[in-house]
């Protein structure tokens, strides 16, 4: 009995071999690249000496580097501007793309909708630092075409990137411009699911165009919203590191300075590894719950497994 | 996606909705120019003269049209040089993407009585997904390894991109179990059946990988910054940040901004993003049917 099972066994380990080869590389990489890193968020407890290695004889401070950390005056302004950046970011980038699904599906001519949907992904395409060198150029309150713009219909100049009041809303809206025509791709996939008789029996019934977006398109997508806003709750304290190094200066700190801007500062350019880190795993820490979470919920409420 | 709606077709169309249709495509063209006409006013701006963009004339069409700003950027080394790292990025990097993409998503798309330590490597995969740790971590693990200031700095530590993973595994997953069983009766190993079945039957999925991958090489410019030692290593983007960004920055938070932003540096500046950008804008719309499908298949599946 026993000498069957380990035949069994055997013959099993011999069939999923290649499987076991194959998935090899890419353990290793993943764990180099990513489990390591994993665990070097130690240095957020050391004295970190960064001469004496990663995994070098650092001394251990407990929690001093986050005690210092939470009484650096920048820090609790980059917490509230992350929040409240990657809250507006994750409204819009469900609202923005639906509305626009919908719209684009409304539109009878293939080639049309094909040319505009060329169009609006492009943005999502190009680098943050191309865009940015774009926005610069156009939101340049002397010689971008928008504030000339402005000052023809006799309104006054306005300093989108550096002035605080206007910061926020102008690194909302320009992350929402760069992406809102890709984010439309899985919405119309969902609308194309729509069974179609649905739409004729309602046209019977004399309902007009507005009510069948509202009581067929819509709910027929309200799957995929409710997945999508799910998902997006993990970004909760991504502001958007890309963009914002690209826009930001000093004087909008104050309301445009966020968590990945911080840690790159205090820790890459002044060199204050341990409080840079601790940041970093605060933020980690924060966000693995929070994604945890919309994962959990996604396959509770859809089945939604990522693997 | 491409599929017509029938009901508007059939029934006669009302004055409302001829006003709707009017407001809709009005609207949808205004998003659309939204999109492009940034990039018409830099390649306006790069192929006009420094007075009259100076003088702010130029909006969407080259004023006293002229191509010396190229002429420029065509004799500068340096542009060409980070090109020929970004262009030697994209090579390396894709090739190890795609490769390493599809031999992680084929076992990880067999099901767990087929290859029964799935779930323990699934999990494995997935965890990177949940945790990250941080900027400064991984920054050492790169420096551990004496990575800093070589090409493979950029292009190792982004070998497996999970996302593109998921999607590849998706993908094979939708393959019939027939076709694998009839190779094994064959007589077929794993790896024939992965390379010469599973991959040839995956051209949309792969081309997908393809731009995703591509588009990533070719976009970033952070880890060229915090990797390389100097900025002669550094990959177009991460050089195109230094003269874009960190000149226009300096230019606005000086007090006589205006005057520091000499012109001339202005077109320049426009006729590098412009160049930057081609190779993009040329691949992406001929991909368009295959990344729709496989954004859709990576992210909404049943």
């Amino acid at each position: 009995m026993k000498k069957e099972k380990m035949q069994r066994r055997q013959a099993r380990l011999k069939k999923e071999l290649p499987f076991h080869i194959m998935l090899l590389p890419g353990v290793i990489m993943t764990f180099i690249f990513s489990y390591v890193p994993m665990a070097g968020m130690v240095i957020a407890f050391q004295k970190f000496i960064p001469a004496k290695g990663l995994f070098g004889e650092q001394k251990w401070i407990g929690f001093e580097n986050f005690i210092y950390l939470f009484n650096m005056p920048g820090a609790l302004t980059a917490l509230r501007n992350t929040i409240s950046i990657a809250f507006w970011k994750i409204i819009l980038s469900l609202v923005v793309p639906i509305v626009v699904a919908i719209l684009l599906n409304e539109v009878r001519s293939s080639k049309f909708r094909r040319t505009v949907q060329t169009a609006i992904y492009l943005p999502y395409f190009m680098s943050w630092v191309i865009f940015s060198g774009v926005l610069l150029d156009i939101l340049s309150p002397s010689s971008g075409i928008v504030n000339r713009f402005l000052n023809m219909l006799g309104m006054n100049s306005i300093f989108f990137l550096g002035d605080n009041r206007y910061f926020q809303s102008t690194i909302i809206w320009t992350d929402i411009w760069k992406g809102f025509g890709f984010g439309t791709i899985v919405y119309l996939a969902a609308i194309t699911g729509i069974d179609q008789s649905l739409y004729e029996a309602a046209t019977m019934d004399g309902a007009g165009r507005f009510r069948k977006m509202w009581h067929i398109t819509l709910p027929g997508m309200r799957m995929i919203i409710v997945l999508m806003a799910v998902l997006s709750l993990g970004n909760i304290l991504n502001a958007g590191f890309d963009q914002i190094w690209n826009l930001i200066s000093p004087q909008v700190y104050e309301t445009g300075d966020v968590i990945d801007t911080f840690i790159y500062r205090i820790g890459m350019i002044d060199a204050q590894f341990g409080p840079a880190t601790a940041m970093g795993v605060f933020k980690s820490a924060v966000s693995c719950f929070f994604i945890s979470v919309s994962y959990y919920l996604a396959y509770k409420l859809f089945d939604y497994r990522v693997f | 996606m491409a599929k017509k709606e029938p009901q508007t077709n059939k029934i006669k169309m009302s004055a409302a909705d001829k006003v709707f249709h009017v407001c809709n495509t009005v609207f949808l063209i205004l998003l659309a120019l939204i999109c492009i006409l940034p990039i018409i006013n830099i390649l306006a701006i790069s192929l006009s003269s420094n007075a009259s963009v100076t003088a702010g004339l130029v909006t969407l069409w080259p004023i006293d049209f002229t191509i010396n700003s190229y002429k420029y950027v065509a004799i500068r080394p340096d542009f060409w040089r980070s090109m020929g790292v970004s262009l030697l990025r994209c090579a390396l990097g894709v090739t190890i993407n795609v490769f390493m993409c599809v031999i992680t998503a084929y076992p990880l798309s067999k099901s767990t009585h087929r290859f029964k330590a799935r779930t323990a490597y699934a999990w494995f995969f997935f965890l990177t997904m949940l945790l990250n740790g941080g900027l400064i971590p991984w920054f050492m693990t790169i420096k551990s390894l004496k990575l800093l200031g070589t090409i493979w700095a950029l292009v190792l530590p982004g070998a497996v991109p999970v996302f593109s993973v998921v999607l590849m595994l998706n993908f094979f997953r939708g393959i019939p179990e027939e076709l694998e069983e009839a190779a094994v009766m064959d007589g077929a190993g794993q790896w024939t059946i992965m390379s010469k079945i599973y991959v040839p039957l995956s051209k949309a999925s792969m081309a997908t990988i393809c731009l995703f991958s591509i588009v990533y090489h070719w976009n970033s410019w952070f880890d060229g910054i915090i990797l390389m030692n100097r900025p002669t290593q550094y990959p177009l983007q991460s050089y195109l940040h230094t003269i874009v960004i960190q000149s226009s920055l300096t230019a606005v938070n000086s007090i006589d901004w205006e005057t520091l932003v000499s012109v001339s540096d202005r077109t320049i500046k426009c006729s590098q993003i412009f160049l930057s950008i081609i190779p993009i804008m040329l691949v992406y719309p001929f991909l368009q049917k295959y990344f729709v499908k496989g954004m859709v298949l990576g992210s909404v599946k049943g």
